[in-house]
């Protein structure tokens, strides 16, 4: 008991990214707390097909449902084998991705369990707490630090006293990594049928449909974004050129996916993808805190805005006034000249 | 078939529309700048469950929200668009909410109200974004729940056809009734308020949004539908120790108000001779190549 658990989201055979990255983080967060790391995955022909997508990140023990009717997901069956499977096990901390999945079974979880939940995380740390009401005091809970109101402010939740600490984490928030160290890589293929009842395979999928990103932009090492500065959908097609030539990925703000500049998968934000790239070029961004929360942590930021007092300014490395227009041709122009 | 439909909704502050003035010089929000208006999301489910109810004759709809006396408000936005009824849940027992408290009061109003077929209400709340309170109202009503859904697209027979939404694509499920199912904001837009509605409700209050001696009073008296039902935690059967505060495992230890770093910047011109300049400097450093 005490350890801390990650829920691997499936698609087919494949393991979700963002499960992976909630595996580097859970190793860090169950190292700290002298814990082991444990991940559950459910799934349909998946033995055998998962396991070296999962354990190389750190795992000591992986608990493998393999059934018919547990892909595609549908909510009841994933709930109990989490239920029971967290009845038996105890966990301090479950993490899930804030997917569509992970904000479909997490709180069915929760609520189940009568344990707390914290959607949306941005940061997980380990910390004391001391409950002023009652006095008492608490060491190493999770720290479940989230953006509220909009991003406008943040917030850190903690969970005193129910287990376990349950949070969802947005894609490409944390970083996935390959564990350096030594875990002890335990798997088990436990009974489905003993976690979950016949009933609960209620809900049939008629249709299940899915396409494959069109674009790598949460592992780009250059990010090209547009705003609403970039005009109209014409003008923002040559942020797609400059892409082009620097070998990057195209973003956008909310402002420009809401004007039709863009389309929506290539929204960078607190509700849209958050990127690490080594080089961030706003184009026209004014930097609302949202699109900012997206972004912030890029290695050298540059901002070409015609507006030299853009929020976005104050966290760039490069502030080029000027316009979109003039500036991002002659960007491409002299990139090509001392690069041949 | 006649079906018995509720749909959650939530008074929200305007989070999407932050002005200058939201917050406070100490950081904190300041409610009384943002505009309070119906959740967006939940406008959607309300859409969805006015066209069951058209689609299937003898349905009903009524809206259930829980906050603060004034909310009587989202009743009466329902009302003006075709719905049948509502509840206002308040309560002060109720207050400091996480979504398992919420999630627990809807839960135990839903009982109270009794047999009901299908819960509609928003993927989510704009003023949390959790995306919380519709599974953990389905788990402990033990109903069925579809997530995300973007049109139902028929119901017969008990069983519903649900086209949902799922990361990088869409689904179609079937499942049998009753069921919870949350709506996108992708799904169709709510209808505009109707004027006959507006006109027939517009005076339509909860007993605590009334003042002490009310000029309606009469009015009031001679038209009962224009008195909206309102609850406390001992209306609805509520375990205090389970509402609000006290029924909430999370709890908020600190918030801060966002700062970002600034940074000594570079600032250049749209010259040539700058662009260039900073092409070179990123190219000399090898942070491009």
């Amino acid at each position: 008991m005490d350890n801390v658990f990650v829920y691997c989201e499936i698609e087919g055979t494949l393991v979700a990214e963002v499960s992976q990255e909630l595996l580097t983080k859970g190793r860090k967060l169950a190292d700290e707390l002298g814990v082991e790391l444990h991940a559950v995955a459910a799934g349909t022909g998946i033995r055998g097909q998962v396991e070296s997508q999962i354990l190389p990140y750190g795992v000591d023990k992986l608990f493998v449902f393999d059934g018919k009717g547990l892909f595609p997901y549908t909510s009841a069956p994933h709930t109990d084998i989490l239920v029971n499977l967290f009845r038996e096990e105890k966990p301090q901390i479950c993490l899930m991705g804030a997917t569509v999945i992970g904000r479909d079974l997490g709180p069915r979880v929760s609520s189940s369990l009568t344990s707390g939940l914290t959607a949306d995380c941005t940061q997980l740390e380990i910390g004391p707490y001391d409950d002023v009401k009652t006095g008492k005091h608490y060491d190493n809970l999770l720290y479940q630090i989230r953006p509220a109101f909009g991003g406008n402010i943040v917030a850190t939740i903690v969970n005193p006293d129910h287990r376990p600490q349950m949070a969802t984490v947005r894609s490409g928030v944390m970083q996935k990594a390959l564990y350096g160290g030594k875990a002890r890589e335990e798997v088990v293929y436990p009974d489905v049928n003993a976690y979950v009842s016949a009933e609960s395979y209620v809900v049939e999928v008629l249709d299940h449909h899915v396409e494959a990103a069109k674009h790598n932009l949460k592992g780009a090492a250059i990010v090209v974004a547009g705003g609403y500065g970039m005009g109209s959908r014409e003008g923002f097609d040559m942020l797609f050129d400059l892409a082009k030539v620097l070998h990057a990925e195209v973003g956008a703000s909310r402002a420009a996916v809401d004007a039709g500049f863009c389309d929506a998968d290539r929204q960078i934000g607190q509700t849209g993808i958050t990127v690490h790239p080594k080089v961030y070029l706003a184009c026209g961004i004014s930097g609302q805190i949202q699109h900012i929360a997206g972004m912030q942590d890029s290695g050298i930021i540059i901002s070409v805005n015609s507006d030299p007092d853009a929020p976005i300014n104050k966290i760039a490395d490069y502030v080029i006034v000027g316009t979109v227009e003039e500036v991002v041709p002659k960007l491409i122009k002299y990139y090509k000249q001392n690069t041949k | 078939m006649s079906l018995r439909i509720i749909v959650l909704a939530k008074q929200v502050p305007d989070t999407r529309n932050v002005g200058k003035d939201a917050m406070t010089a100490e950081g904190t929000v300041n409610r009384a700048a943002l505009p309070a208006i119906f959740n967006p999301d939940d406008l959607n489910a309300l859409e969805q469950a006015l066209r069951i109810k058209e689609q299937n004759p003898g349905s009903t709809v009524g809206v259930l929200t829980m906050g603060p006396p004034r909310a009587g408000e989202i009743i009466r936005q329902g009302l003006y668009r075709g719905a049948d009824t509502g509840w206002l849940l308040t309560d002060r027992l109720f207050a400091g909410a996480d979504t398992l408290a919420t999630s627990y009061a809807l839960a135990t109003a839903i009982r109270k109200i009794g047999h009901v077929d299908i819960v509609l209400g928003g993927r989510q709340a704009i003023d949390g974004d959790t995306a919380q309170v519709g599974p953990q109202v389905a788990q402990k009503l033990g109903l069925n729940q579809v997530t995300y859904a973007e049109e139902i697209l028929d119901i017969q027979n008990g069983v519903a056809t649900i086209r949902r939404h799922i990361d990088g694509g869409a689904e179609t499920v079937r499942v049998p009734l009753p069921v919870l199912v949350t709506v996108n904001g992708s799904a169709a837009p709510c209808r505009p308020q109707n004027a006959k509605l507006v006109m027939k409700y517009k005076y339509a209050t909860c007993p605590m949004e009334r003042p002490a001696d009310d000029p309606r009073a009469d009015l009031y008296a001679s038209r009962p539908y224009l008195t909206l039902n309102q609850w406390s935690v001992a209306d609805v059967d509520g375990d205090p120790q389970q509402c609000g505060l006290a029924g909430s495992p999370t709890k908020v230890k600190s918030v801060m108000n966002i700062s970002f770093q600034a940074k000594e910047s570079k600032t250049l011109t749209s010259s040539d001779a700058d662009i260039e300049g900073v092409i070179k400097e990123l190219l000399d450093e090898k942070i491009i190549g």
